[in-house]
């Protein structure tokens, strides 16, 4: 049984990378049981979102002034 | 467009203008985006004026399809690729140097691999609406500086620059599973120190 340690580096990953059927199946298992987990999966895409916006936000900003 | 006239020169003051203003109002977000990644005041200051003067100079190339910011924000991270590579070529950037054996993943978890009680991920409630947050902006920035070198590099290429895992090997000489490791272990610690900070302050 994977547990979170293991499971935030597949979370990582499927940032990165297309995960294996494999790793997609025992993430998913782990996180259907880990409220923590869940919360760092959201936390990772977060940041991975926060990256993407980081430039975008600057044109927002002109145009609300 | 009549003879005489010299229309595209007008048109380019004009712009200039216009855009000069705006240039000036984007450039502490240009050297705080250049910091992040060269971590180096004197070179991001470099990267920024350099990036400031193509802009004027391309000024009639701007098209218009990307927001003004946006197209200024592209020329920066040619810049910054650039001065990223002479860093590596001349030897002042070794991307492994690093932290102790895994400690950012330590500190988060017990030795069963379960999370510790106090490092327990908790909610961060609507991204869109922290995204609206500056509060949010400079948890990020800190956070960011935060990071060892080499762990700030490999992830300001793949999150702000958006590059493939298999081109940040290149541009930083690692392989592939390292840069893996080096994003997992990058994560973590942003994780813990946004949590930290954009809760600490948000909570009333």
């Amino acid at each position: 049984m994977m547990m979170c340690k293991a499971a935030t580096r597949l979370m990582s990953l499927k940032q990165d990378r297309r995960l294996t059927f494999r790793e997609k199946v025992s993430l998913r298992l782990h996180l259907s049981m880990c409220g923590a987990c869940r919360e760092c999966d959201r936390q990772f895409t977060l940041l991975h979102e926060a990256g993407k916006r980081y430039i975008a936000a600057q044109d927002h900003t002109e145009d609300s002034r | 467009m009549q003879d005489g006239q010299l229309p595209e020169a007008t048109a380019f003051t004009d712009i200039t203008a216009a855009h000069a203003e705006r240039l000036a109002a984007l450039r502490p977000r240009l050297l705080s985006f250049a910091r992040l990644h060269l971590r180096d005041n004197a070179l991001a200051e470099d990267a920024v004026q350099e990036a400031l003067m193509a802009a004027i100079e391309k000024e009639a190339s701007f098209a218009g399809r990307s927001g003004y910011e946006t197209w200024v924000f592209g020329i920066l991270k040619y810049k910054i690729l650039d001065l990223m590579r002479l860093q590596k070529k001349q030897g002042r950037f070794k991307p492994l140097e690093e932290e102790g054996e895994d400690d950012a993943i330590d500190r988060q978890f017990q030795a069963s691999g379960r999370w510790r009680e106090e490092a327990r991920p908790s909610s961060w409630g609507d991204p869109d609406r922290a995204f609206e947050t500056e509060h949010f902006w400079r948890v990020f920035d800190a956070c960011m500086l935060a990071l060892p070198d080499g762990a700030a590099r490999v992830f300001s290429l793949r999150e702000l620059m958006g590059l493939s895992t298999a081109d940040i090997c290149k541009e930083v000489g690692i392989r592939e599973n390292n840069c893996w490791v080096i994003l997992h272990r990058a994560r973590l610690r942003l994780r813990a120190c946004l949590e930290q900070g954009w809760l600490s302050e948000e909570t009333p």
